[in-house]
């Protein structure tokens, strides 16, 4: 049985929401952000998760080890604006059990 | 003026086949697009890309579904206006409209179908301070007309396609070329790096990596910009800078239309047509929003189907008309041809 893992997610006002994540529907932080209607449509997640907008750039507070940046996200990081050594592309991270207690803090939408 | 039954906005995907169902109906369609090709983001994002949740294809690219759907019309005979943006609406007393581009383009329809699915894309523009004063003083975000770049000192700055492309187109065309990129690495076609690469062992562009433009300096128009590398700035002499970061979709000038707007998208009765708050103005594809909208490309079509029949109606009140099938009636283009299926023949076997 896969179980849900929490997230905390700061938004683009500062706000913190904990929130909790399913590991079985192939999910990324993009889609969760957006699923809990964290930042307004039409501001995030623009490419559909293809690394080619970072308009779901986000920080990551703490040490929870992520899975390296591909190629894709890497590339778009340098492009995007904002960006620091914590940056990361929402929708490049999936959501499994190994990120539990994740504390992300989303970029400014440029 | 530009005469049309259904002036469409947008030539990606739902677009482009609102003109097929527009066509069955005998009703003719233009399309405004601000990009110079149709497709969309499926020509401008990923083109290389494949889909795999299009009815009947297992998988196919995107950039080939834009080619199918372009075929598929062509019989239809769409008019085109490209490279513009659609930005003045204004409805006449007999319920038509005229759209004007931001080029005083005017297009006179009977029905607008709005298909801008994200927005307009524009170009990401660099967080330098005073950049908005330079543009078209020396600022260019797009290589529109590569002559205005002839025996000038040029700056490009970006890492992906586009950047290392007019990289290698301008270094014929331009007195000097210079290529700035955050990083060492550039994202691109292998082919054109590895071009970039030989053009710079032969003199023809000039690298600086890694290094950011950080200010922009001239008196009206561009003079120089000032590079930044790990805190140490240096002034590099330029009549031209073009930074190539991508393009972003906007709304755009849509959203002053008068028409009601959620969450960045347009508000629509899809219980019935996909009409918006204004009588004859429909909105399809992903730039609309309803209770349980689904962003998707096979979405998007049905919603151009129902608009087409609700134009008809609305083009012609009281007139009868039942539905047809194309397996039993055809498609008789406007181009004069004529595609129906092949009859059964009776004969008698001896």
């Amino acid at each position: 049985m896969m179980r849900d893992i929490t997230i905390k997610i700061t938004d683009r006002e500062g706000v913190v929401h904990e929130v909790q994540a399913p590991t079985d529907m192939n999910m990324n932080i993009m889609e969760l952000v957006r699923s809990y209607e964290l930042a307004e449509e039409g501001t995030i997640g623009i490419c559909g998760g293809m690394a080619m907008c970072a308009s779901c750039q986000c920080y990551v507070l703490n040490n929870i080890p992520l899975p390296e940046k591909n190629p894709d996200e890497e590339a778009m990081l340098w492009e995007a604006f904002n960006v620091k050594e914590n940056s990361r592309l929402g929708c490049q991270i999936h959501i499994t059990e190994d990120i539990d207690g994740l504390e992300i803090e989303l970029a400014p939408f440029e | 003026m530009i005469e049309t039954d259904i002036l469409i906005i947008g030539a990606g995907p739902t677009g482009l086949f609102a003109v097929f169902e527009a066509g069955l109906l005998q009703l003719k369609c233009h399309i405004i697009d601000a990009l110079p090709q149709p497709g969309g983001q499926l020509a401008e994002l990923y083109p290389k890309k494949p889909i795999f949740d299009i009815p009947g294809y297992p998988e196919v690219l995107a950039g080939d579904l834009v080619t199918n759907l372009m075929e598929q019309i062509k019989q239809f005979q769409p008019g085109f206006t490209l490279a513009e943006t659609a930005e003045t609406i204004d409805k006449l007393d007999d319920g038509t409209f005229i759209v004007t581009t931001n080029k005083g383009t005017k297009h006179h329809a009977k029905a607008v179908a709005i298909a801008g699915g994200l927005g307009t894309f524009e170009p990401r523009k660099p967080a330098i301070e005073n950049i908005a004063f330079y543009e078209e003083k020396g600022v260019e975000y797009f290589v529109k007309d590569p002559e205005l770049f002839r025996d000038k000192n040029i700056v490009i700055a970006g890492g992906g396609d586009s950047a290392l492309d007019w990289s290698i187109f301008l270094s014929n065309v331009a007195k000097s070329v210079t290529l700035v990129h955050r990083r060492n690495e550039f994202r691109g076609a292998l082919d054109s790096v590895e071009k970039v690469q030989e053009l710079k062992k032969l003199g023809k562009i000039n690298l600086i990596t890694p290094a950011e433009v950080v200010a922009i300096n001239g008196k009206d128009h561009v003079e120089s910009i000032v590079l930044e590398n790990e805190g140490v700035q240096q002034v590099f002499e330029t009549d031209y800078f073009i930074p190539l970061f991508g393009l972003t979709p906007k709304l755009g000038p849509i959203a002053n239309w008068g028409l009601e707007i959620e969450k960045n998208a347009i508000k629509v009765n899809n219980a019935l047509d996909y009409q918006t708050n204004i009588d004859g103005i429909y909105a399809i594809g992903d730039v609309n929003i309803y209770p349980g909208k689904l962003k998707l490309i096979l979405c998007g079509f049905h919603e151009a189907t129902l608009m087409c029949q609700s134009v008809y109606n609305r083009i012609n009140p009281g007139k009868k008309y039942v539905l047809k099938y194309t397996t039993v009636s055809g498609v008789d283009g406007f181009d004069g041809t004529r595609k129906e299926a092949e009859k059964a023949v009776v004969k008698s076997i001896d």
